[in-house]
């Protein structure tokens, strides 16, 4: 994580509207979105947001308060950095020349990703691991030449058994 | 029970305590309109000249009564008539639902006539929002919406139905009217830190604002003050709350304050801030902004405190517990040197007494006030006007002040009235306007003299848009650019030609006249009075100022 970076995990309603609503937030306060991802939760009428937002102590107080006032969201919590599993998927297709293939397959597998499509001047490659080393296998991958990449942004949960689930009883 | 979706609106409203809804009708809610008309015994519909008027009518509604304001526009144009008023109750947190129709579901999306995405318009300005697509959902949309609306901090909530969902039918059942979601929960250590704070400090000042109006905790607030001895000055959103008779009440601080009401919570050690937001009208300089006190900021909204200032103690809760709580614990004391400062403050800035034979804006307001109860309801809309009531009006009562706050509304007044009037039955409310806010709504006379309110409305009238002219004068050279405003409105005429009563005010004495007749009456009176265009609000800190910059003559 950069410095000033935070990655803050929300539970909302499954519902239309709602990733809008959450956006829709930030930029009307000027908070900044680094990566935002958002799927479905263990229960259906839930979604789970992590977002990695930059901002200092200021912002990361006022964005928790002011989303903890959204009816859809449930609940909101900074993860905290030292305590928290953090995964990012990575696509990347990179140029692959015939001379430069052992290169990239070594970078590939030293990084633990692997090569999903293969064509003659190019080469697909999956990744998964802290966004920190994806921007590592980014950086590297650069000098191959990128053709074109998609990140995940990144999930996060905090290590144990703490958990952000909602507790029916409590949200009527 | 098997009902409509239209009568199951009208039930569920009428289940939730609402027997009175502003609106217009059209295309997109003639089902619902249907429905009204059956059941006028039940629900009262107000029809207004215009959807922004039933908005600012819902919200002046629910200003006066405490209760939640309901008002209903069909799609499109309707819908988006009513964006202003929403956002007006938003900045001032005044509960109110609106509903609007739209097209049939199967033509949402399509750009179909009369569409507009309200819900996607209105995301900013509400508290939440919903697109109603399955009747089965309507009913606990609706309860739901009064909930979050009255819940916590105030606002409105939007409800947009597609017509043929007004149209569907599915069973009905009765329920009761919703709580409250549960307060935020106060930590009893907080409350005891802020017990030490007030009983160690020499100087504590009470700083109300407008969630005590809205929390009716102004008797609440006024104990504590009494039995610490504190001064109070109000937000202009918290005026009314507290009567202007208790001793320490300095009136508004601000922008536009009193000097004392200022100076004093600048000289204060301790502010015990209850309901406020801390806006940059009512702080100025944020970095000067009472440098010597410590603030202990107690509101019901957590993203309030340290938003705009930085807090000694924040204290989250329902602001009647906490400030009896508090008012409990805390030792009896006197300030007689505090207030002696005060006093001398409170010289530095008197005006003389000679204002009285002329007809300038203070006589107005304190002629005006003669004629009023302490129960009298007052509005204004937005400019010079508003900020000499908040300035000379002396309230009394809570919940007798309706203005537009946080979003500066021009046109706000003749709508809130109305609200006012129709919530307050047969007592008058007094609408203080200028040429030019009045202008923005003066439609609404139509509905004040359709529903023979007993409304007198005070035009301030000095042919400009004063308050932007102010600027101008003080800011920009006297380049009163589109500010002359000058027009050949004849707004006795107007007043008559609108079924109202019309008169003139030129002198103190024609003033008096003419409050006379007005207060005699209980149908809708303008009284048109002329005053000069280089009349100006003082005192003023100007913007990004603080107290140290105030212009008092
Ligand atoms: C809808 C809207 N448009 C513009 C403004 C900017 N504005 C603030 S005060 C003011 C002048 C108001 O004139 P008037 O109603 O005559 O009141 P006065 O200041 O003269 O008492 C204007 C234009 C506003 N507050 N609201
Ligand atoms: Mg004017």
């Amino acid at each position: 994580m950069k410095k000033d970076q935070f990655i803050l995990s929300a539970i909302v309603n499954n519902h239309f509207g709602v990733l809008t609503r959450v956006s829709g937030l930030f930029a009307r306060r000027g908070y900044n979105i680094d990566s935002l991802n958002v799927g479905v939760t263990e229960n259906p009428k839930y979604s789970r947001m992590t977002i990695i937002v930059t901002g200092d102590e200021y912002v990361k107080e006022q964005i928790v308060r002011q989303l903890a006032k959204l009816h859809d969201v449930k609940k909101v919590q900074i993860m905290p950095d030292d305590n928290t599993v953090k995964r990012e998927h990575l696509l990347i297709k990179i140029k692959a020349s015939s001379e430069r293939r052992a290169e990239i397959n070594t970078a590939v597998s030293i990084f633990r990703g692997q090569v999903v499509d293969f064509h003659t001047d190019s080469m697909t490659v999956e990744m998964t691991g802290e966004p920190s080393k994806v921007d590592a296998f980014i950086n590297y991958c650069e000098d191959f030449g990128i053709l074109e990449l998609c990140r995940s942004g990144a999930l996060a949960v905090i290590r144990g058994e703490e958990s952000l689930s909602i507790d029916e009883e409590d949200n009527e | 029970m098997k009902l409509t979706g239209a009568q199951i609106i009208v039930e569920t409203l009428i289940e939730q305590g609402c027997d009175t809804v502003f609106g217009y009708p059209g295309g997109a809610v003639l089902v619902i309109y249907d429905e009204l008309y059956k059941n006028s015994d039940r629900i009262r519909h107000i029809i207004t000249a215009h959807e922004q008027g039933a908005a600012h009518a819902a919200d002046g509604y629910a200003r006066v009564t405490g209760k939640v304001g309901v008002c209903i526009a069909t799609s499109g144009p309707g819908a988006t008539n009513l964006v202003t008023g929403i956002a007006n109750a938003y900045l001032d947190s005044t509960p109110l639902v609106a509903i609007t129709g739209n097209v049939p579901l199967s033509l949402l999306g399509r750009d179909s006539f009369q569409e507009v995405d309200i819900a996607g318009i209105t995301m900013p300005i509400t508290k939440h929002n919903y697109i109603v697509k399955d009747v089965r959902d309507l009913a606990n949309v609706i309860r739901e919406a009064f909930k979050i609306a009255k819940s916590g901090r105030p606002g409105p909530v939007l409800i947009d139905i597609p017509r043929d969902v007004q149209a569907a039918s599915c069973d009905f059942e009765r329920a009761d009217v919703v709580n409250k979601f549960p307060y935020p929960k106060t930590n009893k250590q907080s409350v005891e830190e802020a017990v030490e704070l007030i009983n160690s400090s020499k100087r504590p000042y009470i700083y109300s604002g407008g969630g005590v109006v809205l929390a009716d905790a102004g008797e609440t607030v006024l104990e504590l003050a009494k039995k610490i001895d504190a001064p109070i000055g109000c937000s202009m959103m918290g005026l009314s709350a507290i009567s202007a008779d208790y001793k320490g009440m300095l009136g508004m601080t601000g922008m536009h304050g009193t000097y004392h009401a200022s100076r004093a919570k600048q000289e204060a050690d301790l502010i015990i801030a209850v309901g406020v937001r801390f806006s940059d009208r009512a702080t100025g300089n944020i970095s000067k902004y009472s440098k010597n006190a410590k603030i202990i900021h107690i509101d019901v909204d957590s993203a309030e405190i340290d938003k705009n200032v930085t807090t000694y103690l924040g204290i989250l809760g329902n602001l009647n517990d906490v400030v009896k709580a508090i008012t409990d614990k805390v030792e009896p004391r006197q300030n007689p040197e505090w207030f002696a400062e005060i006093e001398k403050m409170k010289e530095h800035a008197k005006t003389p007494d000679d204002y009285k034979t002329k007809l300038v804006p203070r006589t107005i307001i304190e002629k005006v006030q003669e004629y009023t109860t302490p129960d009298t309801a007052v509005a204004t809309d937005v400019g010079q006007h508003q900020m000499w009531t908040a300035q000379y009006y002396k309230f009394r009562n809570p919940r007798t002040f309706a203005t537009s706050g946080g979003l500066g509304t021009m046109g706000f007044g003749m709508g809130a009235a109305i609200g006012s009037c129709i919530g307050r039955g047969e007592k008058k409310t007094v609408l203080f306007t200028g040429d030019g806010s009045f202008g923005m709504n003066l439609n609404e006379l139509a509905t004040a003299t359709s529903y023979n309110l007993p409304l007198v409305i005070v035009v301030m009238n000095n042919k400009v848009l004063g308050m932007v002219r102010q600027w101008q004068s003080l800011f920009y050279g006297k380049r009163y650019s589109n500010t002359t405003l000058n027009r050949k409105t004849d707004f006795v005429k107007l007043a008559e030609a609108f079924g109202a009563t019309g008169l003139r005010a030129t002198t103190v004495e024609e003033l008096d006249k003419a409050l006379e007749t007005a207060f005699e009456i209980d149908t809708p009176v303008l009284i048109d009075c002329h005053i000069e265009m280089d009349e100006m609000v003082l005192p003023m800190i100007p913007p990004g100022g603080s107290i140290d910059d105030i212009i008092i003559k």
